[in-house]
This record gives C-alpha cells, sequence and structure tokens, in this order.
C-alpha cells in the first residue's frame, strides 16, 4: 500500500468511525466532540488532495466556527450532564433499513459507473490562481457568488442577533 | 486514480457519511444532534465535489469553489439555526423535537 493510499485509510477510518460514534452517541457534548473529530479529519482528506486553502478554509470555519458554536449553543440549552433520550428499537431499526437501502444502491451505482478519466496534467491550485478566479468576471469567474454570498452573511447575521436578543417582557 | 487512490474510493467514504447523517437526522430527538447530522451531509457533499474536481477536471477548480460556498452557506444556517433553537428554548424550556408539535395560532 502506498503512502496515500495509507494516508487515505487513516483519515477515511476516523471519518466513518467518528460519524457513527456521533449519531449514536448518548452524551452530546461527545457527539459534539465526534463532529470535531470528523471535521478536521475532512480537512486532512482536502490536505491530501492538495487543496490547501479549502482545507485551511474548514479548519477555520467548521472546526473553529460551527462546532464552538454548537458547543456553546449546547451549553446555553440543555442539561448537559444528563444522557440523551433515545427513540425506540423500531425506529431505530426502520431508521437503519433506510439509510442501509439508500448506501447500497448508491454504492452499487458508483461502483457500476464508468467515470471518463482525462490524463491531463495537474492544474495548478495556488493562491494566486484562486484569487484571481473567485474575483473575476470572465468565463469562470466567481465574482457574483461572493457578492451574492456576501449580502447572505450579513442577512444571517442580522437575522441570528434580532432572533437571539434577550427580550425586555 | 489520484497518486494510487481511486475515485470511488472518496465516493464511498461520502456516500457512507452521507447516510450516516441521514439516519442520525431520522433517530435524534435533541434538535441540536439534528443539526450535528445536517453538518454530516453537508459534509460528506464536499468531499464528493473535491474528489471529483481533483480527479476527473484537474485543470478546473470548480469544486473548490462550489465547496467553499457550501461551507459559507452551511456555517449561515448553522447560526441561524442555533438561534432558533436558543428562542425555543427560552419558550419551552426543553428542545426535545417530539414537544413542539403546536404551531402559534
Amino acid at each position: 500500500m502506498t503512502n496515500n493510499q495509507l494516508m487515505f485509510t487513516i483519515f477515511s477510518a476516523v471519518i466513518i468511525i467518528f460519524s457513527i460514534l456521533t449519531v449514536t452517541s448518548r452524551r452530546i457534548l461527545r457527539a459534539a466532540t465526534f463532529l470535531l473529530f470528523v471535521l478536521v479529519a475532512t480537512a486532512g482528506l482536502y490536505f491530501m488532495l492538495r487543496f490547501n486553502f479549502l482545507a485551511a478554509i474548514q479548519l477555520t470555519l467548521y472546526a473553529g466556527g460551527i462546532v464552538v458554536l454548537i458547543i456553546f449553543s449546547i451549553l446555553l440549552t440543555s442539561q448537559v450532564g444528563q444522557k440523551l433520550e433515545t427513540t425506540t428499537w423500531k425506529k431505530k431499526l426502520v431508521a437503519v433499513i433506510a439509510a442501509a437501502f439508500g448506501a447500497v444502491i448508491c454504492i452499487i451505482t458508483i461502483l457500476g459507473h464508468n467515470f471518463p478519466m482525462e490524463v491531463t496534467s495537474p492544474g495548478r491550485t495556488d493562491i494566486s490562481v484562486i484569487g484571481q478566479n473567485l474575483l473575476s468576471t470572465g468565463k469562470y469567474g466567481y465574482a457574483l457568488p461572493f457578492e451574492v454570498i456576501s449580502i447572505l452573511l450579513l442577512a444571517a447575521m442580522v437575522g441570528a442577533i434580532i432572533l437571539a436578543k434577550k427580550r425586555k417582557d | 486514480m489520484f497518486e494510487g487512490v481511486p475515485l470511488t474510493w472518496f465516493l464511498i467514504v461520502s456516500t457512507i457519511m452521507f447516510f450516516v447523517g441521514i439516519y442520525g437526522f431520522l433517530v435524534r430527538k435533541n434538535l441540536i444532534t439534528i443539526l450535528m447530522s445536517i453538518e454530516l451531509i453537508l459534509n460528506s457533499v464536499n468531499i464528493n465535489f473535491v474528489a471529483f474536481n481533483k480527479i476527473l477536471y484537474p485543470n478546473h477548480l470548480e469544486g473548490m469553489f462550489f465547496t467553499v460556498f457550501v461551507i459559507a452557506v452551511a456555517a449561515a444556517e448553522a447560526s441561524v439555526a442555533i438561534a432558533i433553537i436558543i428562542n425555543i428554548y427560552r419558550r419551552l424550556v426543553n428542545i426535545d423535537v417530539e414537544k413542539m408539535n403546536e404551531m402559534k395560532y
């Protein structure tokens, strides 16, 4: 097994094991910590694929922003020491059957599909190319989604502040 | 094939993560754990985009940009969802999803 395959196996084992632990854990803070491990392993996969900027964004926003936000909200809204209630085993069985059925169908389709491989030279993914593409208005430019995302983030910020403000009743 | 790792391995890992997230969305009763399952689903889709971009179209960057926008939208959605959850907790003093069965009239 080459180095890349070994790295991929370690990262994907971490991802699969900790994602299963996230959805089946009975303590909520442990579920948040396992989610953090999943997100860091996903950033590791992005580093392996040489998408350094994207991996840095993943670590900063997901692992450093969203998981911290989730942990804050856990501390603010629930009794942290108590165990989570679980659903009945019949509902769990139905959910497992549905998820497994979907997974099997998707995996069979993926394994049977012939992906068209073009043998081209690898392109450049350094930050100057990313910056030029992100702000250009040409054919592969992303200036319009960039501005729209700014408006979306502004709306989300205003909405979250107004929703979570303490009201003087 | 990316330096020895075939494309289907990436897709199978992201498929498993996606359906684990769907299982968590269906099973969990706490609102915040449902939000965590949604984050798992979004991350699996990101891995898909990035793998397709790197292996099938290595000269382009569209997959990476789409992933950046998905991460930004997920951050905005998680913050608004948590603001709603905090509001619900102030009214009902618990965040069990089965106790929220009344719409405001």
